[in-house]
């Protein structure tokens, strides 16, 4: 499989990285390079074969659903970029 | 005298401490005084001399009166710049954390601190560990102590821990702190002539270590001998509530592992790592290294791991799809930095682009593509179908009584600065050929020295164990140190 420009331009937008129109081709290529090489994958016969979902084999320890953390906004919002008494500044998200 | 507190081994520091040879703090001032006449290395992306010296004038308190002293009091150390550390920017070599000041600490430092060592600042890396050279940092490249014979050429430390190798090899820390998702421990050990373990996934908690991918992510120490990382590894590891994939085991002493020998192991040589191009001089060493462990009581044993060489494109599918959510957090609203944007997706789409690097920009891109609607089964499920397999192959290997796998370490040894900038990503990423399988199968794997290549520099072998017997590991690397001895470059800087 390989993408075109429609496809970079789309995939930018769903990682929300901004790109000009130079870097497009640019990127297709680069993208087009990695997908050709993961393109190997397809000579692997993995019917039957189950995905790896855990690393280590266990059971995921389970605790109780209570707060055992927070109550410092300071800390949380000491590296803000922009703040406001408790609260991040964003552009206007509501009309 | 400070040209041997900086030459020294940790185990050698932590002896002669104890033993009022020298204090933490001549120990400590040795280091920050090394590190200032070696800032052209670029090896540091920041310097902590004030809390090292006060870390070390506590430890000297400890080591006063005694009692209260932990396993690494008074023992300098660089932290990799992708461990949170309270208080201390990281930034994990991006622009886009900016002057980030965590206001806690990651828990394998929290350990090191806890068991008294002494931090001595903030070491370069790849931009998230994305890389084989430590070329991506937003810093600038960090340059390894070793230079080829005759030749001036600067050369990279390798990638992503570069900075903690470079480091260490150059004598500017008694250990660091290192992180590996597809060979970032091991690589820049094999480059630098230092010893560099990945342990088996969930041995170490990843809590606080900015992510990359989640599945793959591990920390493990990068140090001078076998001994001082099997003294680090037992203060880095741990059972950690905050890391739901961190183990509840008990973590063994693993500097008694290291006098087991290697008499009636089994080490498998797996045929599917001798690459086609890799230099003569390497398969030449791995046959050696391999005699040498005959030699010493062990059995040799050719292996079969079938699906080797669909390791690297399976990893750079899971590894990217896992970055592309990890790094989402990166949006200019919470921490670090911003550019500003006319509403609030065109402010992340720029933070986004001006923030990150194009090597991370492109992970995230190709991330975001498998992940995508439609291509999910094609691309993702199969890649971790793929691991499967991989893993499989190991878990065959043991049944069949393998005690632990050698391999090269890299494919070649340290190349030039700037080397590789008209290659293709393809070509970087063939550096972790042999050590993504690791990953891949969550296994633990030690890159050590072996030997010199006809350039005059390192050349590392790898070992890949059975989960959780990192101890192994240790004793079959403590045999081919025991042989070949350490490695160290010349001073020029």
């Amino acid at each position: 499989m390989s993408v075109d420009q429609t496809i970079v331009r789309r995939i930018a937008r769903l990682a929300r990285i901004a790109v000009t129109e130079d870097e497009v081709p640019k990127l297709q290529g680069e993208l087009n390079a990695i997908l050709g090489f993961v393109e190997q994958l397809n000579e692997v016969n993995v019917d039957g074969v189950e995905p790896m979902t855990s690393v280590t084999p266990m059971a995921m320890k389970k605790r109780d659903d209570v707060v055992t953390d927070g109550n410092y906004p300071e800390r949380i919002l000491s590296n803000a970029p922009s703040r406001e008494d408790n609260y991040f500044v964003v552009p206007k998200v509501v009309e | 005298m400070a040209n041997d507190l900086i030459g020294m081994t940790l185990a050698d520091a932590r002896d002669g401490l104890k033993k009022k040879s020298f204090s933490a703090t001549e120990l400590t001032k040795a280091h920050l005084a090394a590190m200032e006449q070696a800032r052209e290395l670029n090896i540091y992306v920041l310097e902590t001399p004030e809390k090292a010296l006060e870390m070390a004038k506590a430890s000297d308190a400890k080591l006063a009166s005694g009692a209260a002293a932990g396993p690494l009091e008074g023992i300098p150390l660089g932290v990799k710049d992708l461990f949170c550390t309270n208080g201390v920017r990281t930034t994990a070599c991006s622009k886009i954390l900016g002057n980030f000041v965590p206001t806690y600490e990651s828990t394998v430092t929290s350990q090191l601190w806890r068991d008294g060592a002494v931090m001595l600042g903030k070491l370069n890396n790849d931009e998230f560990a994305m890389g084989s050279s430590n070329e991506t940092s937003a810093f600038g490249t960090p340059i390894n102590p070793w230079k080829s014979k005759g030749n001036n050429a600067k050369l990279v430390a390798g990638g992503s821990s570069g900075g903690s190798a470079a480091a260490v090899a150059a004598s500017l820390c008694l250990g660091a702190t290192a992180t590996d998702t597809g060979g970032s421990i091991r690589q820049p050990a094999a480059f630098t002539g230092t010893v560099g373990i990945k342990p088996t996934y969930g041995r170490v908690s990843r809590w606080g270590i900015v992510a990359f991918a989640s599945s793959l992510d591990q920390a493990g120490p990068i140090a001078k001998t076998v001994r001082d990382n099997a003294i680090l590894l037992r203060s880095m590891a741990g059972h950690d509530a905050k890391d739901t994939t961190s183990v509840d085991r008990t973590v063994p002493d693993y500097e008694a592992a290291l006098s087991r020998g290697v008499k009636g192991l089994k080490i498998g040589i797996p045929r599917e790592y001798r690459m086609e191009g890799m230099p003569a001089e390497i398969e030449t060493l791995w046959m050696q290294t391999a005699e040498r462990l005959k030699n010493a009581g062990a059995t040799i044993v050719d292996i079969s791991l079938p699906h080797t060489k669909y390791a690297l494109p399976a990893y750079y599918i899971v590894a990217p799809a896992e970055a592309s959510s990890n790094l989402a957090r990166y949006d200019g609203v919470r921490y670090g930095f911003r550019a500003p944007g006319k509403d609030i997706v065109e402010l992340y789409e720029n933070t986004r682009a001006a923030g990150f690097g194009k090597e991370v920009r492109r992970r995230i891109m190709i991330g975001t593509y498998v992940l995508s609607a439609g291509y999910y089964d094609a691309y993702y499920v199969r890649a971790q179908k793929v691991r499967t397999l991989i893993r499989q192959d190991f878990e065959a290997a043991y049944r069949d009584g393998i005690d632990a796998i050698l391999t090269p370490a890299t494919p070649s040894s340290a190349f030039g600065v700037g080397e590789m900038s008209v290659a293709s990503p393809i070509e970087m990423y063939l550096n972790d050929i042999f050590t993504v399988t690791v990953n891949m199968a969550g296994l633990p794997g030690i890159a050590l020295p072996a030997g010199m290549d006809h350039k005059g520099l390192p050349l590392g072998m790898q070992l890949i164990g059975k989960p959780f017997d990192e101890e192994t590991l240790f004793a079959v690397a403590q045999a081919i140190e025991a042989e070949v001895g350490s490695f160290k470059p010349t001073k020029w800087w």
